[in-house]
Order: structure tokens, then C-alpha cells, then sequence
């Protein structure tokens, strides 16, 4: 074998194949240039730059462990008799949908793994999502020239909670279906062209012709993904071109990026986080149970499951529709449902404010110039409290999903935490902005000082029982909290020196040390009289 | 090859000679003692060896979903902590810097590309402006063609299927296992879900036969042979969301539904007395035939289940 042969310089020969390689290939793509900006792409070193890629790399583990379970999932809904290995449904009648959901988890191979696996990188995926969001947000990053972006995030979200929700519905277990039924509701709910668009899907009125799971399989399986990965994509692209934002520091500015390189530095960090993005995936799906589906049985129209829990990404829409007061309009002999408002009306304001949130901030700030430091957020109350303020409300929508548990577990009555939510939900969120306002004012008034650290007093009495506080010497980055200048060390008054000599000793501490101790001249050292 | 391509990083734009890369502070090792360091991550990636042979083992041998779960963990663990550290402690340390360049592009190639765009084309376009109007009237006319084939491959229009159930006069009440009920079938306090006869099963005729107590009960004016020997039966389709109404409360006379708490009064026509149900449940008029079995004197008088426009 001539490999064999070579074995003293195996390396040169790797290296020379590399570069002919390469060369071959930009001769035929010239990729060099391009490729040596992609290369030279810079990171900037911030925490929270990590979450985004978080959900990056969970998605890539919806994509993988997704296709592993197309390979047993049956998309449909013709009935079967049970003959599986999990005991208590033997006999029964079950969907081929079901069926093959129970197969994945007792019979194949990894497949309980897999299943809980993709089950959760959607509700890590969703959640990373939301607090990259937040980040983006509350540091100002969808300024110009990012404005697109944010859109794409945006519609990367709402693809992401609808793709997380048919795939919940495609087991065709008892709580599943329920949750299929409440959004045929919600679909009927729609002016003018509901109950078209709810017959169209289900293929007829509820539960329709049987066509919904295999629908809801080709959208869940390609539809969406597609559109989703095509998204990554562009957000990605649209990344590279317009360049990381960063935080204002030393040697960054509006004209520069700071940070680590693409090449090889960040490739190296970043594969490494996809591993451990994985090897948590893998840790949850493995030992956090999740969707146990042979609990709750096959789907029937009819029968009633106790507990209807959506995933957590679909709690604040559940919570609307508790605490939606038993409102419903009838006019002209046309009816705008209940569902109306709290399923269609409130997510529809909800995301279009946050798709056009770029637009809106830029008029009302009247700022259209380009940012590419990013802000903290008490630099711009306005927007944080704002921020925090729609966060209070959705978190209060989601508590809401749970009245009934919450009530159960403080033992008070059903009525009281209806009536709590019914109100709370749009009060505590002003509550909420406003204190967050008042907070990002203090810390900025602490300015440049906020996060340093004071100086400290040490606190002495005298022989003769006379308290002393005396300020500890300037450590480097030590400020004074009045002047905000960095303090030099001070010389010691006589009378002072010598008291402290005497303390001192008292307390046994050696001569040496406590003159290193400097009080500055006048105010630095109070006398306090005991009463 | 690595190092050499970083040191570039710094100077985009810039002679590469200006910088010694043996002087260039930025390219040394964050890690003190890089070989203790090297040893440690050959450590994570042995580990992660280790992991996925036993993994193999377990694929062919069968285990459980934990011993899966945790073997996956250690072993993408071992490796992401191996890649991290590689990349962060073994790697160039920077800081490097990036410049900016302005994003749009300059004025006058803007204004190039508009003389292209303007100039070349859309002149050339709108001077047969006839023809775009063709070709716009012969697309529109496919998708409206498009729209008949597949509207009619979603499903059917609506028309009345929402407006009625397979509840008729006459319909025989029959369990869930298609036995017709006896008026002696359930105690005073029972409840059971009940179909039209022909129809079990079905999602609209869903309906629970409550016993509220031994004599005729008026639910409202209006439905006074509703009720015959205590008997009431309501759609089971909550009319708020659609989910089966579950729970019967004897003591309340109250129909609980699981899904958002709606509460409603089984003796005054399911009126929603909590919750978020806007509309009673329908109630089915029932009578007792000469044989004792419950029918329905008639179908529900509205439609069942939530709301919608064409109400
Ligand atoms: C945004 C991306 C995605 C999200 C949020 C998501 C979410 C989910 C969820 C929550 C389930 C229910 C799992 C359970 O049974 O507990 C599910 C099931 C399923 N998903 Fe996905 N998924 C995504 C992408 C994909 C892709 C790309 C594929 C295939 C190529 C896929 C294939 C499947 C299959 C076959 C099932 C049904 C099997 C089962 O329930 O065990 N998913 N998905
Ligand atoms: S579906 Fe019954 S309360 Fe919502």
C-alpha cells in the first residue's frame, strides 16, 4: 500500500493535498476572498451572544432526531387493535398514529430517547428563542440597520410555536386531541371566513374526514421546517453581511467589532456549545419524562382528559382564554365569538407589535441613525420599561393557564383566582413598568460608579473608647462615591496615626499593618461617642 | 496553517507585514500550562469515546431509556467541554478587531444600478405596457382556475353542517356501547354520555343524560315535557372551546368543563354560571316511550358547541 510508505511525512502530504484541493476548487467557485472575510468574521466574547446560538443548535436537533422519528411515526388515523408491549392498552382500539407513537417509545431502540429528545429541544428551542429575543431587545440590537432581521426572529417565532404545536397534536393521544379541538374552535372563530378555513383543514366539521393528521404531518414534517431553515439561513446571511453589534468598552466603537474571529477561535467554541446543547438534550430526554402519551390514552371525541396542558409556549394563549370573560357579540345575525378575542384578536396584536416594534421605537425616538453599540437597558427606560411591562403581561397570561392547580394548591376558591387574573393581569403589568423605570433612572444615576466597588471604612475604637472609621487605602479601581475620581492614598494626620498605632496593638495587630491603614484628612475619620 | 491566517484578522485593509506575528500579543494562549491543558481535553474526548462504544454495545444488547440518555450526555458533554476548552484556551487569544464598513451601498452605484434598472429596463417594459396587462389578466385567470381544484381537495364548504346533529325526533338514546336506555337505568345523581342511536361515537351528538331527580323537571319556561322523570340531557360540547363537558356535580346541580373551568347550572337550562363559556349548552327534549326506553321528543332547537360567524 503506498500510504504506507509515506508514513514518515505524512503531514506535508496532508497539507499539499489540502492546498491543491482548495486550489482546485476556488479555480472553479473563487472562494478565497469571500472566504477569508467569512474567516476573519469577528464574535464578540459576551454571554449573552450564546443564546441565540442555543437555539441555533436545538433546532439542528429538531431537524435530526425529527427525521429518525419519520421512520416509525405512521401519519394516520385509520383504528387498530393494540397489540404492543405496553400491558395496560392491550386490546384496545388505537389510531395507526398512536400506535406507532407507543412503538417508538417501548419497542424501538433509542426511540423513547429520540422521542423525548425532540420533545424537548422544541420547548428549549421556543424558550431560547424568547430570551434571545429579549436580549435583542432590551439592548436596543433591532435598531437600524437590523430592522429585517428582527422580522425574520420574529417570524422564526411564531413558525416555531405553530410547528411546536402541530407536532404536539401528531400522537393522537387524549390530550392532544383535545387541543386539536379547541383550535378547530379557534380557527371557527375567525370573521367572515372561519368556519371555511376550520372545514378546509379538518376536511369537514369536527373531527373531520380524517385528513387533519396526515395534513398536519406534511406541514409539521416539510412545510414549515423548510420555511424555517430557509429563515436560519437568511438570518445568518443577514448576520454575516451586517456584522455583530457589541457592547461599549474599551477600544469599541460604532466603527468596529471586538472580539474573537470565526476562524479558528469561535468555529472551535461554537461546535463545542452545539455538543452541549446536545449532551443537555440527551440528559433531559433521557431522565425528564415528557409527554408520556400511554397515560392518557387514545383520542376520542368524546371522552375527557382531566388535565389539558399545552406546552409551555402555548400557556399564555390557554391563559387568555380562561380569564376572557364570557363575552360574545351577535350582530346582523353574524356572531363574533368568545374565542375571537383572546385566541385570534390578542396574538394577532401581539405579533404584529413586535414585528413592527423597529418602525415604531425609530419614529417615536425620532432616531433613524445606525447603531452598532448596543445600549444597556437602563440607558433607555423608555424602551426597558416598556420591555418589562409586556413581559409581566404574558407571565401573567401563562399563571393564568394554571387557575385551577393555583387554587387547588392555596386552597382558596376557583372565583377568587378567575377574578384575581381578570384584573391583575392588566394592572400588575403597569406596576411592573413603572418600577422598572424608576430602577433603570437609579442605576444610571449611579453612572460611571454602578458596579464598582466602594471603598472600605474599618471601624476602630481607641483605648480610650473613642470609635474611629477610618477608609481602608485605595485598591486600583477603588472610586470615591462623592468625587467619582480614583482616590490617591492620603498622609496620615498625626493624632490619627497615633490612635490607630495604640488600637492597634490592643487588638493585636502587628505595628507594620496598621499604618498601611490611611485615613484622609478630615472627613475620612469620624469621631463617634458612645451615649 | 492557523495562525498565520489570524494574524491577517486584525488588518483588514492593512499591509500584513506591519505586524511580527511572533510579536503579536493577541495570538498567544489564553491557557498557562498548554500541554496540561491539551492533556485535559484528550481527556473529555476520551471519555466521549468511551460513551458512544458503550452506546453501541447498548444499541445491540437493549437498555434503558436513562442508561441511553445519560451514555448520549457524558459522551456530547466530554466533547462539547473539549471543543469549548480547545477553542477558548488553545486558541489564538485576541482580542481581535473588525472594521466596519458602511452597509448601503455608495451614491453613484445606486444611481448606476437605477440606469440600469430604469434605463434598460423598465422603459424598455413599460413601452408595451399592453402586454404586461396580458400577461398579468392570463395569470390571473390560472389562479382563479386554481382556486376550484383546491379548495375542493381542503374540503367541503360549511353549508348547514354546523347548524344540526344527528339528534331527531325519535332518535333512540343509546351508551357509548350502542345500548339503548331504560328509564330505570340510572340512579338519581347518575350521568352517563349518550349518542342518537345509529350514531355512536359521533363528535356532535356527544351528549350527557343527567338523572337530576325521580320527578319531570322544568329546566325554563318553554321546556316544560323537557325533562321527563328527572331526566335532562344537554350537548356535551362545551360552548366555549368544543371540549367534552366531564364532570357532573350532584350537589351544585352544576356541569363542570375541564378545560377552562366553565361552570353550568343543570337545572336552570346549563346556564354558564363561571368561566369563560359565553351561551347555555343545548338542551335535548326527551321523552320516555311505551316501552320505557329515553328518546329525544325532537333534535337540539341551536347548534351545539362554540361559537361562530354564521351563527
Ligand atoms: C421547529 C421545529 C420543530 C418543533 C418545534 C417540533 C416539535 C414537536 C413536538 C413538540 C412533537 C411531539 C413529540 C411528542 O410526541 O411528545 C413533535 C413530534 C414529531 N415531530 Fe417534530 N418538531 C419540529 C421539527 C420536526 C422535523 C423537522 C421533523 C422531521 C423531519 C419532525 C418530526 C416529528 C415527528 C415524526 C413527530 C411525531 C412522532 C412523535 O410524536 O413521537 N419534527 N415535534
Ligand atoms: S372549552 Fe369548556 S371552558 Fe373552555
Amino acid at each position: 500500500m503506498p500510504s504506507l510508505l509515506k508514513k514518515d511525512k505524512p503531514k506535508q502530504t496532508g497539507a499539499e493535498k489540502a492546498t491543491a484541493g482548495a486550489k482546485w476548487l476556488d479555480d472553479r467557485l473563487g472562494l478565497a476572498k469571500g472566504g477569508r472575510v467569512f474567516f476573519n468574521k469577528i464574535f464578540p466574547d459576551h454571554w449573552s451572544f450564546m443564546l441565540g446560538e442555543i437555539a441555533l443548535y436545538s433546532f439542528v436537533v429538531l431537524l435530526v432526531t425529527g427525521v429518525f422519528l419519520t421512520l416509525y411515526y405512521v401519519p394516520s388515523a385509520d383504528m387498530m387493535t393494540y397489540h404492543g408491549s405496553y400491558a395496560p392498552l392491550k386490546g384496545t382500539q388505537v389510531s395507526a398514529a398512536y400506535n406507532s407513537t407507543l412503538a417508538i417509545s417501548f419497542n424501538v431502540r433509542f426511540g423513547l430517547l429520540v422521542r423525548q429528545m425532540h420533545h424537548w429541544a422544541a420547548d428549549i428551542f421556543l424558550g431560547a428563542i424568547a430570551v434571545h429575543m429579549c436580549r435583542v431587545f432590551f439592548t436596543g440590537a433591532f435598531r437600524r440597520p437590523r430592522e429585517l432581521n428582527w422580522i425574520v426572529g420574529v417570524t422564526l417565532l411564531i413558525l416555531g410555536i405553530s410547528n411546536g404545536f402541530l407536532g404536539y397534536s401528531l400522537p393522537d393521544d387524549l390530550i392532544s386531541g383535545t387541543g386539536l379541538r379547541i383550535m378547530f374552535s379557534v380557527v371557527e372563530s375567525i370573521p367572515v371566513v372561519g368556519t371555511h378555513l376550520a372545514f378546509w383543514l379538518f376536511g369537514g366539521n369536527y373531527p373531520g374526514n380524517g385528513v387533519i393528521i396526515p395534513r398536519m404531518y406534511m406541514l409539521h414534517v416539510l412545510l414549515v421546517p423548510a420555511i424555517m431553515v430557509a429563515l436560519v439561513g437568511a438570518h445568518l446571511a443577514l448576520l454575516v453581511k451586517q456584522k455583530h453589534t457589541q457592547f461599549s468598552g474599551p477600544g469599541k466603537t460604532e466603527k468596529n467589532v471586538v472580539g474573537t474571529p470565526m476562524w479558528p477561535g469561535f468555529m472551535f467554541k461554537t461546535q463545542g456549545y452545539f455538543f452541549l446543547v446536545v449532551a443537555v438534550l440527551a440528559g433531559l430526554g433521557g431522565w425528564a419524562q415528557i409527554n408520556p402519551i400511554w397515560q392518557y390514552g387514545q383520542y376520542f371525541p368524546y371522552k375527557v382528559s382531566y388535565a389539558v396542558q399545552p406546552d409551555w409556549y402555548m400557556g399564555w394563549l390557554d391563559g387568555a382564554l380562561r380569564i376572557m370573560p364570557s363575552w360574545e357579540f351577535q350582530n346582523f345575525g353574524y356572531m363574533i365569538p368568545n374565542m375571537f378575542f383572546p385566541s385570534v384578536l390578542l396574538p394577532g396584536i401581539a405579533f404584529n407589535i413586535f414585528i413592527v416594534w423597529p418602525f415604531i421605537e425609530a419614529k417615536v425616538r425620532k432616531d433613524y441613525k445606525e447603531h452598532h453599540l448596543l445600549e444597556r437597558p437602563r440607558d433607555n427606560p423608555w424602551r426597558t420599561s416598556i420591555g418589562a411591562g409586556a413581559l409581566a403581561f404574558f407571565f401573567m397570561l401563562f399563571a393564568a393557564s394554571s387557575t385551577d392547580v393555583l387554587a387547588n394548591y392555596f386552597n382558596i376558591s376557583l372565583n377568587l383566582v378567575l377574578w384575581f387574573f381578570r384584573f391583575a393581569t392588566y394592572i400588575i403589568p403597569f406596576i411592573v413598568s413603572a418600577v422598572t423605570y424608576k430602577m433603570c433612572l437609579e442605576l444610571q444615576a449611579l453612572g460611571q460608579y454602578g458596579g464598582r466597588r466602594k471603598r472600605f471604612n474599618v471601624v476602630l475604637r481607641t483605648a480610650e473608647g473613642e470609635y474611629l472609621s477610618v477608609k481602608t487605602p485605595a485598591r486600583p479601581g477603588d472610586l470615591d462615591i462623592l468625587s467619582g475620581e480614583e482616590e490617591e492614598p492620603l498622609e496620615l494626620t498625626e493624632q490619627v496615626s497615633q490612635k490607630l498605632r495604640e488600637s492597634a496593638e490592643l487588638i493585636g495587630v502587628s505595628g507594620s499593618e496598621s499604618t498601611k491603614v490611611q485615613p484622609p484628612a478630615d472627613e475620612g475619620v469620624r469621631t463617634v461617642e458612645r451615649d | 496553517m492557523s495562525e498565520q491566517e489570524v494574524t491577517s484578522t486584525d488588518n483588514v485593509g492593512k499591509n500584513e507585514d506591519e505586524i511580527d506575528p511572533a510579536q503579536d500579543p493577541r495570538l498567544e494562549l489564553l491557557a498557562k500550562k498548554p500541554d496540561q491543558m491539551e492533556k485535559l481535553i484528550a481527556l473529555c474526548f476520551v471519555v466521549a469515546i468511551v460513551c458512544f462504544v458503550a452506546m453501541m454495545v447498548f444499541y445491540v444488547k437493549g437498555s434503558s431509556t436513562q442508561v441511553e440518555g445519560a451514555l448520549m450526555a457524558v459522551g456530547f458533554g466530554g466533547l462539547g467541554v473539549g471543543m469549548v476548552a480547545w477553542g477558548k484556551y488553545l486558541m489564538p487569544k485576541g482580542p481581535f478587531e473588525e472594521e466596519r464598513h458602511l452597509i448601503g451601498s455608495t451614491e453613484e452605484d445606486q444611481k448606476a444600478f437605477a440606469d440600469v434598472f430604469i434605463g434598460r429596463g423598465t422603459v424598455a417594459v413599460k413601452r408595451r405596457s399592453f402586454l404586461g396587462k396580458l400577461l398579468g389578466l392570463a395569470t390571473a385567470v390560472f389562479g382563479i382556475f386554481a382556486l376550484g381544484p383546491i379548495m375542493d381537495s381542503l374540503g367541503p364548504n360549511p353549508g348547514k353542517a354546523l347548524d344540526s346533529t344527528a339528534w331527531k325526533k325519535g332518535s333512540k338514546v343509546v351508551s357509548e356501547h350502542g345500548r339503548a336506555i331504560k328509564v330505570d337505568d340510572l340512579e338519581v345523581g347518575g350521568f352517563m354520555t349518550v349518542f342518537p342511536e345509529g350514531n355512536v361515537g359521533s363528535y356532535d351528538g356527544q351528549t350527557l343524560l343527567i338523572r337530576a331527580g325521580s320527578s319531570d323537571i322544568v329546566t325554563m319556561a318553554g321546556r316544560e315535557t323537557w325533562g321527563p322523570k328527572g331526566y335532562l340531557a344537554y350537548s356535551k360540547v362545551c360552548t366555549h372551546a368544543g371540549c367534552p363537558i366531564s364532570l357532573y356535580q350532584q350537589e351544585t346541580e352544576q356541569l363542570l368543563c375541564p378545560c377552562h373551568q366553565s361552570l353550568f347550572n343543570v337545572l336552570q337550562a346549563a346556564e354558564p354560571v363561571f368561566g369563560p363559556a359565553p351561551r347555555p349548552l343545548p338542551q335535548l327534549p326527551l321523552a320516555i316511550d311505551k316501552n320505557g326506553y329515553i328518546v329525544a321528543q325532537a333534535g337540539y332547537n341551536e347548534p351545539i358547541g362554540p361559537g361562530y360567524w354564521n351563527f
